[in-house]
């Protein structure tokens, strides 16, 4: 079999897994849904990794298969394809992977819920959106699979709809992501109408003709460049939740955990970062846009990292972790270092994925419990959840030594780090030294909030015995503020013979509960994961950033003539390789300090609600100003027009105006009713009739 | 040419056929006459519907010229002149396609007068497929008004407890616009001496004609699209219609207006249609943004979905005085997706009306615990009128704002805010009428779908997906014609 067709089939088989789980599963029931999308899945995962093995060790060339056309409107041509290159393939490496070891745990972790064949579906109808986007050859493929990954996401958040917080974060996530799209959509027709192609094998050799000129946008002339990128940067804040646009992330949380692990963490909000590498031609000629992705990265990587301190629902922890996660992944690509950005993206989606199915085994373990107040001293009863968070924990603080090598996080996040450092040193990137400030700090508070969710998770005293939920009855400071929410799954149907299993269930609101370990089926992807976030650094580094990355980008990623930013990044002083280290481990030990010999002080300190925990747990207040601007405005806005505009305006001057006044009483209005269809009739006929008397007179009979 | 003679002509007059059965049987028949109605009316728009299909494939779509041409002298100059290009025949097919669904929706909703109400649907048809066809004055003119007719009677006879206010407001503006078109036309006759349309699109008008005789077509085409300040009538005319009246008031009779701009407007006065553009995108992007968010504060779900329409053409009329073939396109391909969607989404109001007899939203709520497939459905319907890709709606949407920001980057930053506006509105609908536990009693045994509404949706379904993927196979048809009438404008400006 040809790699082309192989290629094409793994890409639509879980559309087809998606189409008959979604249109059959009721028909064919639970399991067979379940083993119809998880066995496609793995096939796309085997086709996955052939591609990448041959690309990676050996000598796979760059191919396009064309499917079928899609939109040809003059030279807005554009095609439904499948373009492997280096980017692609590390995208379907990741997506599939991720993707088939979450179907595999969703099958123990949604072993309780009613509805798993709508729940499977979703699943594979993402996966097949996202190997859509990754493998697009024109914007409107990419726009289509970044649409459909952002429609994947709405019914997956939503996918409890009976909750109102679900159906609300739901509507959220689609319409801030609009906004990114609206964006996007203008940058992609700005590129257009520039080039004249939306195709990326047209446009990219193009790019370069265009630098330093300037184009006409809203009435004022911009660079050329700097517009399309920084208007197509616009789509990739909505898609990867940075800074302005990044709200709907920790809300997205209310979707259950298997679509955190995979949707929000390690494939979806990772596109953003992924469209700006693959767009590295323009970015390479647009200082301004590039300018402003590394700044607000930077922003965004210490904001959330800010924010996460202070939350104590378990999922919104690994959620503002990995909005900061991508913060450092686009200010890598906005300093110049592509490759890093990628290779961050690579390493990150395991062990994130990693973080989000551990924190699932713990709330499925805990009966759905995901406040870390309530829970404390769970690592004799969870050792296996407790061994992969400790390794996804150290994978993410990028614990490592120098020269020696460490886990995953290790070997991206300090190529970022030493990347900034590089290009601020180099000259290349105005926003060099502030990039790399805030990516030693919030590496920093990064390692301070991992550690923290260990600790108050793992360690500790439990809080969820019968003696501390009585403890915390009586003196606990339940703030109306709490985000931690319970994850409830469906309610089962009054006859439901599944319903005594349900029973325990009932124990996590009110009373003691027995955390247990979770099965088989889910801790195998855990372990299958941590086998990713243990080697995927020191096995691939040498490919995405060391010395045989001219090798493996094959030219993917466009480097600019005076962009050595990585290359440089290999040589930095000693002190900056050594420092994410440092601070690294100052972070873990204040965690340390305060969660496992101070234990309580955290508490104590939280109830004196000071200005800045205040500030911080209150996710910097965007939620509430957002509300006041855009929600009510809206409202308002949508009520002045329409009470205002169409009733009294518009109508008040027209049909129900003065002149019209007299008819407005019942009687008359009944007579002109009754004969309105006549009188119209009438009025059509006598116009008929003088037309033709017209065209009679005017050219004699 | 054909494989039958003289196939516009049939394909215009035969549900006419379809309705003079309807009344025979009610002549003849003693009892079951209803039920003969409604099968006499779903096989007559089925034969359509198949004439139509063999129409359009033996359409050569390469060729931009009029083809199937019928054109014999009919008085004093006037002809009956019929003729298609690719943009008209793919209305004609479009009402074909969307009858014999009105039929089935009314097959158990409408239980008063059941004749009558089929041959007012029948003759509708006709008067529709005739302004498609129609290539002379007088003949548009007959049909353009006429369909006006049928529409007030099924709103006025089976409508809902408002319509009598509802059909005054669409008489006062109708009546305003077509009063200016009929002198426009007659001004039209005498100046170039012809009543042929093809003709007209020749004959070079004066620049002051051409700007008076502009703005009298825009008065009357623009209150059928319909375009702010001129759209009031529309909410209140579907919320009064019937669910099959508003499928053909959505689906096809906006769809006139759109076809007059591109039929008359642009071709036989481009140096006005240049002159006037500014105005043109102004009203639209007003109707798109203004309209999406008093739809976002709707309380009746055909309301909301009626401002949503207003919203949408929008994009058309954007589209079409944008200048350049993908704007055009565009327009062209929104209307016929919106043919379909919207169409869906009153169909979707309809299953829920029927079962409950209220549009309030707030009755609602939880619908998907009952509901599995409706909630499927107008999930999908939902997100095709937000434009999302690999639905028909997406298509149209991207290829105006694209044409139109060659014109205008204003322009296409305010209607782009549509694709934010348009998410938030259909999907808190959707959030308050299928999400969250169902808490109204009354909905309790609320049942999902049956056979008869699924085979409603299914071509619908069918149609959304299929042209949102390949959504070449209209743009091949309107190709051609598109790129003649843009070219044209283009040379008559020096452009």
């Amino acid at each position: 079999m040809s790699l082309e067709l192989l290629v094409t089939l793994g890409v639509f088989a879980p559309l087809l897994g998606a189409a008959i789980a979604g249109f059959f599963g009721r028909r064919i029931g639970d399991i067979p849904s379940q083993a119809v999308t998880t066995g496609l899945l793995f096939f796309s995962c085997a086709v996955a990794w052939t591609v990448f093995s041959q690309w990676t060790w050996g000598d796979l060339e760059p191919f396009t298969v064309v499917v079928s056309p899609f939109i040809n409107v003059g030279d807005f041509q554009s095609n439904w394809s499948i373009r492997i290159d280096a980017l692609s393939a590390t995208m379907l490496v990741v997506v599939t992977t991720v993707s088939s070891l979450v179907h595999l745990y969703s099958w123990g972790y949604m072993a309780e819920d009613d509805s798993k064949p709508r729940f499977f579906a979703y699943l594979s109808l993402f996966t097949f959106a996202m190997l859509a986007l990754v493998t697009a050859a024109d914007f409107m493929q990419l726009f289509f699979g970044w649409e459909g990954v952002g429609l994947a996401s709405y019914l997956l958040i939503g996918f409890w709809f009976k909750k109102s917080t679900a159906s609300a974060a739901a509507i959220k996530a689609f319409v801030v992501n609009r906004v990114g799209d609206f964006g996007f959509a203008l940058g992609i027709i700005t590129v257009f109408w520039m080039f004249g192609t939306i195709q990326f094998a047209e446009l990219f050799p193009m790019i370069a003709s265009k630098a330093g000129t300037g184009w006409q946008f809203l009435g004022y002339t911009w660079s050329a460049l700097d517009l399309a990128g920084v208007l197509l940067f616009i789509g990739a804040m909505g898609k990867s939740a940075q800074f302005f646009l990044h709200t709907w992330l920790p809300d997205a949380m209310e979707g259950p955990t298997p679509v955190s692990a995979l949707i929000h963490a390690a494939t979806m909000v990772t596109a953003g970062v992924y469209m700006v590498c693959l767009l590295s031609p323009i970015y390479e000629y647009a200082p301004t846009a590039s300018l402003i992705i590394a700044v607000t990265g930077a922003v965004t990587a210490l904001f959330a990292a800010t924010v996460g301190l202070m939350q104590n629902d378990i999922k919104r922890v690994i959620a503002y972790s990995t909005c900061s996660q991508l913060g450092y992944m686009f200010f890598a690509a906005g300093v110049g270092a592509y490759e890093a950005s990628m290779f961050h993206l690579f390493t990150h989606a395991f062990f994130k994925a990693l973080l989000f199915l551990g924190a699932g085994s713990v709330i499925h373990g805990m009966h759905h419990e995901q406040d870390m107040r309530k829970m404390g001293g769970l690592w004799k009863l969870l050792p296996v959840t407790y061994a992969v968070m400790m390794i996804g924990t150290i994978a993410i603080t990028g614990l490592g030594i120098p020269g020696i090598g460490g886990f995953a996080g290790f070997y991206s996040k300090d190529s970022i780090i030493e990347s900034a450092f590089a290009a601020a040193t180099s000259g290349h990137s105005p926003a060099g030294y502030f990039a790399f400030v805030v990516g030693i700090f919030a590496a920093g508070l990064t390692s301070y909030y991992s550690w923290r969710l260990i600790f108050m998770t793992f360690h500790n005293k439990p809080q969820w015995t019968e003696e501390a939920m009585a403890h915390a009855h009586d003196h606990g400071h339940d703030d109306h503020a709490s985000h931690a929410r319970i994850e409830t799954h469906s309610e089962p149907l009054p006859d439901d013979h599944a319903h005594d299993d349900h029973g325990h269930d009932d124990h996590g609101h009110h009373g003691p509960l027995k955390p247990h370990e979770s099965p088989w089926i889910m801790l195998v992807p855990l372990i299958a994961l941590s086998i990713g976030a243990i080697a995927a650094g020191f096995v691939f580094a040498p490919n995405f950033i060391g010395h045989h990355e001219t090798e493996f980008w094959r030219g993917a990623i466009f480097n600019g003539p005076t962009n050595h930013v990585l290359h440089e990044s290999h040589d930095v002083p000693l002190w900056v390789k050594w420092s994410p280290l440092i601070v690294t481990l100052t972070g873990a030990f204040i965690a340390f300090w305060f969660y496992v010999l101070k234990e309580g002080l955290p508490k104590r300190m939280a109830a004196n609600e000071g200005p800045l925990w205040s500030f911080l747990y209150n996710k910097w207040y965007f939620d509430e100003i957002y509300d006041v601007i855009f929600v009510k405005g809206a409202k308002a806005l949508g009520d002045f027009f329409w009470k205002v505009g169409d009733v009294k305006i518009i109508d008040g001057l027209g049909p129900n105006g003065a002149a019209w006044a007299s008819l407005k009483s019942a009687a008359r209005l009944a007579k002109i009713q009754s004969g309105y269809v006549y009188h119209y009739a009438f009025v059509m006929l006598i116009g008929v009739a003088g037309l033709l008397a017209f065209a009679i007179y005017a050219w004699g009979a | 040419m054909s494989a039958i003679p003289n196939i516009l002509s049939v394909v215009t007059f035969l549900p006419l056929v379809g309705a003079g059965l309807i009344l025979l049987a009610r002549l003849m028949a003693r009892s079951n006459e209803d039920s003969i109605a409604r099968w006499v009316a779903m096989i007559t728009t089925l034969v359509v519907l198949a004439v139509s299909t063999v129409l359009v494939l033996q359409f050569d779509s390469t060729n931009a010229a009029y083809q199937f041409v019928e054109n014999y002298v009919w008085f004093a100059g006037a002809g009956y002149h019929l003729g298609v290009d690719g943009v008209s025949i793919l209305f004609v097919l479009l009402t074909a396609f969307l009858m014999p669904i009105c039929i089935l929706a009314s097959w158990k909703s409408v239980e008063t007068r059941v004749g009558d109400y089929m041959i007012a649907f029948l003759l509708l048809e006709t008067l529709v497929i005739g302004v498609f066809t129609s290539l002379d004055l007088f003949l548009f003119y007959i049909f353009f008004e006429g369909t006006l007719v049928p529409m007030f009677i099924i709103i006025g006879v089976w409508g809902g407890a408002n319509r009598i206010y509802a059909a005054y407001k669409f008489f006062l503006y109708t009546l305003l616009g077509s009063v200016l078109m009929l002198l426009a036309m007659l001004w039209m006759a005498n100046e170039a001496g012809t009543t042929s349309i093809p003709a007209l699109k020749e004959y070079a008008f004066g620049p002051q004609a051409q700007s008076i005789l502009w703005l009298a077509f825009f008065a009357s085409f623009a209150v059928k699209m319909p375009m702010w300040p001129v759209h009031t009538w529309l909410p209140d005319a579907h919320v009064q219609a019937p669910t099959a009246g508003s499928v053909i008031l959505a689906g096809i009779l906006l769809k006139l207006g759109g076809y007059g701009f591109i039929l008359f407007n642009v071709p036989m006065f481009p140096d006005a249609s240049v002159a006037y553009r500014p105005l043109v995108f102004t009203l639209s992007v007003i109707a798109i943004a203004y309209t999406s968010l008093v739809a976002f504060r709707q309380t009746d779900i055909k309301k909301l979905i009626a401002y949503s329409s207003i919203a949408h053409m929008g994009f058309v009329t954007m589209g079409i005085f944008a200048g350049n073939a993908q704007g055009m396109q565009g327009a062209v391909f929104q209307m016929l997706s919106h043919g379909l969607i919207s169409s869906a989404l009153f169909l979707c109001v309809g299953v829920v009306y029927d079962r409950m007899h209220t549009r309030e939203i707030a009755f609602y709520g939880g619908l998907t615990n009952r509901m599995p497939w409706y909630a499927a459905i107008f999930l999908m319907f939902t997100m095709a009128n937000v434009g999302l890709p690999g639905t028909s709606g997406f298509i149209g949407e991207i290829l105006t704002l694209t044409g139109v920001y060659q014109a205008s980057t204003w322009a296409a930053f305010v209607a782009a805010t549509g694709v934010i506006l348009s998410a938030v509105y259909a999907l808190t609908l959707y959030r308050n009428v299928m999400f969250g536990e169902i808490t109204n009693p009354a909905l309790a045994t609320i049942k999902d779908i049956d056979l008869r509404e699924l085979a409603i949706f299914v071509p619908l379904i069918v149609g959304t997906i299929w042209l949102g993927v390949q959504p070449d196979l209209v743009l091949n048809y309107t190709a051609a014609s598109v790129d003649a009438v843009v070219n044209g404008w283009q040379l008559a400006t020096g452009g």
